[in-house]
């Protein structure tokens, strides 16, 4: 009975919350803007192998070349430097990966660098033919901007690929043509091993598929930790909270009624980057959409208590805010969300270990990306359960006790 | 005991060193409109926060409508009604909107909530504008809303803080009229706070003067006003052509002068003690070079209780500056005010 009126209560307070925010235009588009400018801003502003086009490299092929026999005979003119940078353009071609150019040496390379027009340099040295002609290896210099780490990065690890699978192929055809050893033999000696990546669920890795569970459960974080001291301190400035206070309903309901309203906000939320997940940026869902919504209902659990508590702590809205903001902050960058916790320092890894986001983002990534079950993510529900569990049963007399100042 | 609609005994709060409200006593008959008047932090609001039970009493006990403050805090809110200083209403939601979320509040019934609240909006004359948002309506047509918003339970005691504050004259007498009618009508209890003192003679049955969180004085208006008429207090009001501010100088450096207000550019009231007042003021507008024009014995306002009262702490700033030495002019009577009065 007494639950039954709590509830009822709450469920009008609820309905008043949603249809004022419905007649607010502005608070309506900024609810399906928000998460359309989060998606594209993290999708987008990260580097991934999408996005490493058309770097800007130069190359100063200085090889003087050298006069050799050939097998036919008579003694040619030959420059392995010119035959490499024939196979790199083709190779780049294929991939688009660099917009190449040329340069007369380190010295302007590193002017380019420094101007910021190139990302990257080859050199090839005079003496690349001769040296490999009388039997040793082939200097080539790599020079990358060092200002740029992420970039420089990216063009080591794919420059030092290619080159060497380009190394690869010339050692199998000297193999074959100095020692008469045949193609795929030649292949095994040179490259023993063959390795093929292969994820859990079909498909390339894709940055979206990282970003967008975290995104979800930080939205949901959001909606609550900021949406609910909001909806309360500013009812409590505007005066309008004493009318609910003064009436003869449990002040569980007034809370309760806000919580409801503020879930199904972060809901719509959730959902519009479901969607834009799924059909803008590509992301496959593989796990079971019903897991995926109980996942995000305890999330909000969760993070109920929490944001009960900011409530019932700030007396004015800007003391909420500032209290939040302090909060939250930490929440999304060390959780996970944006960055794999694994590629942070362990110190840094022990504090991600005490945020409650940390196992909703996981959870929820586990079973998206990877379609994981009930029991994969067990430890993840049980900690936020316990989480939010012990932040409401500290934050209901908190707040019930801040109404009645 | 029974006609009692709220009785308290030393209720205080305090907000860590400040005393806010001050062992406050008082009782409030069934029916009657009794008025809290004082000045902007006097401790009216708290007082009201706290029989509201929006406000948990440092010290002290309440009970309104028969059940206590503090323990029965759910069933005194049932028996209640609020308009508070700020409207209670959502400005996104339509005129019965409002009216029925806060009427569900209570439980009541949605058939007999309908018909309560077309009741109420016919009472306002607003049953026109039951659909528009509240944003759009004037303060004065809120102020209406807000009062029946309160009236939705059909409390046993209303409590209005300050309900005519931000209106404009024709609104102000509009919610004052609504006031009146709604205890002639339905016989609510009402406490009503102001720290306008016409409001509170006009409405009120009774009045308790608070003033730093202390009662200071509590009765009908007509017996609060004989306070200042027993004394040897007279009020006076100069009609002078030309006041200049040397001249209220002069007169508040009286030693005789409680109190002076300026009324507007020619008309100067004055709180005076003693029986050579009269002369002692004649004498020193002279000399300041003020000419008199009339001179009226006034009837003492609600207004004038309030200065008589606390207008120890104004007097106490006077004494602090500099007086100028006064003239003590010769002995008249009374008789001479009247002479003055009727030519």
């Amino acid at each position: 009975m007494g639950a039954r009126r709590v509830l009822r209560h709450s469920v009008w307070i609820c309905w008043k919350d949603l249809l004022e925010f419905s007649r607010s235009r502005l608070r309506l588009t900024m609810l399906v803007l928000m998460p359309l400018f989060m998606m594209g801003m993290v999708g987008f502003i990260f580097p991934s192998s999408s996005t490493m086009k058309h770097q800007p490299v130069a190359i100063a092929n200085q090889d003087e070349g050298a006069t050799a026999a050939t097998p036919s005979g008579g003694p040619a003119y030959i420059s392995y430097g010119s035959i490499f940078l024939g196979q790199l353009e083709m190779m780049n071609n294929q991939t688009g990966m660099m917009d190449l150019s040329t340069a007369k040496d380190f010295d302007e390379i590193r002017r380019k660098i420094q101007d910021g027009k190139i990302s990257g340099g080859i050199i090839i040295p005079s003496n690349f033919t001769s040296e490999m002609l009388s039997g040793k290896q082939g200097q080539i210099s790599v020079i990358t901007d060092q200002s740029n780490p992420q970039i420089s990065l990216m063009i080591q690890t794919t420059l030092s690929k290619t080159i060497e699978s380009m190394g690869t192929q010339l050692a199998i055809q000297n193999l074959n043509s100095t020692y008469h050893v045949p193609l795929a033999r030649a292949i095994a000696i040179i490259k023993p091993y063959d390795v093929q990546f292969k994820g859990v669920v079909p498909g390339e890795p894709n940055y979206f598929e990282f970003v967008a569970p975290g995104i979800i459960s930080m939205v949901v974080m959001m909606s609550l930790m900021t949406g609910l001291p909001h909806a309360i301190s500013y009812e409590k400035d505007m005066g309008t909270l004493d009318g609910m206070l003064v009436a003869p309903i449990n002040r569980l309901s007034i809370i309760l009624g806000k919580v409801i309203a503020q879930t199904v906000r972060g809901m719509v939320q959730g959902f519009i980057i479901f969607v834009l997940a799924v059909f803008l940026f590509g992301v496959v869902i593989y796990g079971s959409i019903p897991l995926v919504i109980g996942l995000i209902l305890l999330t909000v659990f969760s993070f109920v208590g929490l944001g009960i508590l900011i409530t019932s702590f700030a007396d004015k809205e800007e003391t909420a805010t500032m209290v939040m903001m302090t909060l939250m902050f930490p929440m999304m960058f060390m959780s996970g969300v944006f960055f794999p916790i694994q590629q942070m320092p362990w110190y840094m890894q022990d504090v991600s270990r005490l945020l409650p986001l940390t196992y909703a983002a996981r959870a929820l990534r586990k079973v998206v990306v990877l379609g994981a079950g009930v029991s994969a993510v067990s430890t993840e529900i049980a900690v936020l359960f316990g989480f939010g569990l012990v932040l409401l049963l500290i934050a209901l007399p908190m707040f019930k006790a801040a109404m009645s100042r | 005991m029974k006609d009692l609609a709220i009785r308290t005994d030393g209720l205080t709060k305090t907000f860590g060193d400040f005393v806010a409200v001050d062992h406050v006593t008082f009782e409030v008959k069934k029916g009657e409109i009794f008025g809290f008047l004082g000045p902007n932090g006097a401790g009216k609001s708290t007082t009201i926060r706290m029989l509201c039970t929006l406000s948990r009493p440092t010290e002290g006990t309440a009970t309104v409508a028969g059940y206590d403050i503090v323990k029965e805090d759910a069933k005194v809110r049932e028996h209640i009604g609020l308009v508070s200083e700020k409207m209670i209403m959502y400005n996104e939601l339509t005129a019965k909107e409002n009216l029925s979320l806060f009427g569900r509040m209570y439980d009541i019934p949605k058939d007999v909530l309908e018909t309560r609240i077309r009741e109420l909006l016919q009472f306002v004359h607003l049953e026109k504008w039951a659909d528009n948002r509240i944003g759009t309506f004037s303060t004065g047509m809120k102020q209406r809303i807000n009062v029946i918003r309160a009236m939705l339970n059909q409390p046993e005691i209303l409590f209005l803080d300050e309900p005519t504050l931000g209106l404009d004259p024709a609104s102000t007498a509009e919610i004052r009229e609504l006031i009146r009618e709604i205890n002639a009508e339905s016989g609510t209890t009402m406490i009503l706070t102001t720290h306008m003192m016409v409001e509170a003679d006009m409405l009120c049955g009774r009045i308790g003067i608070i003033d730093r969180g202390k009662i200071v004085a509590l009765d009908t208006p007509a017996n609060l006003k004989k306070i200042v008429s027993g004394t040897d207090t007279t009020i006076l009001e100069f009609e002078i052509p030309h006041i200049g501010p040397s001249l209220i100088a002069a007169i508040r450096s009286l030693e005789c002068v409680g109190s002076i207000v300026q009324a507007d550019e020619t008309h100067v009231k004055v709180h005076a003690k003693g029986d050579d007042s009269f002369d002692v003021l004649v004498d020193t507008i002279r000399r300041e070079g003020g000419r008199i024009k009339t001179v009226r014995n006034l009837e003492p306002s609600l207004e004038d209780v309030f200065l008589h009262i606390t207008g120890r702490e104004v007097r106490d700033k006077v004494s602090d500056e500099a007086k100028a030495p006064h003239m003590r002019g010769p002995r008249h009577g009374w008789d001479r005010v009247n002479e003055r009065v009727r030519r």
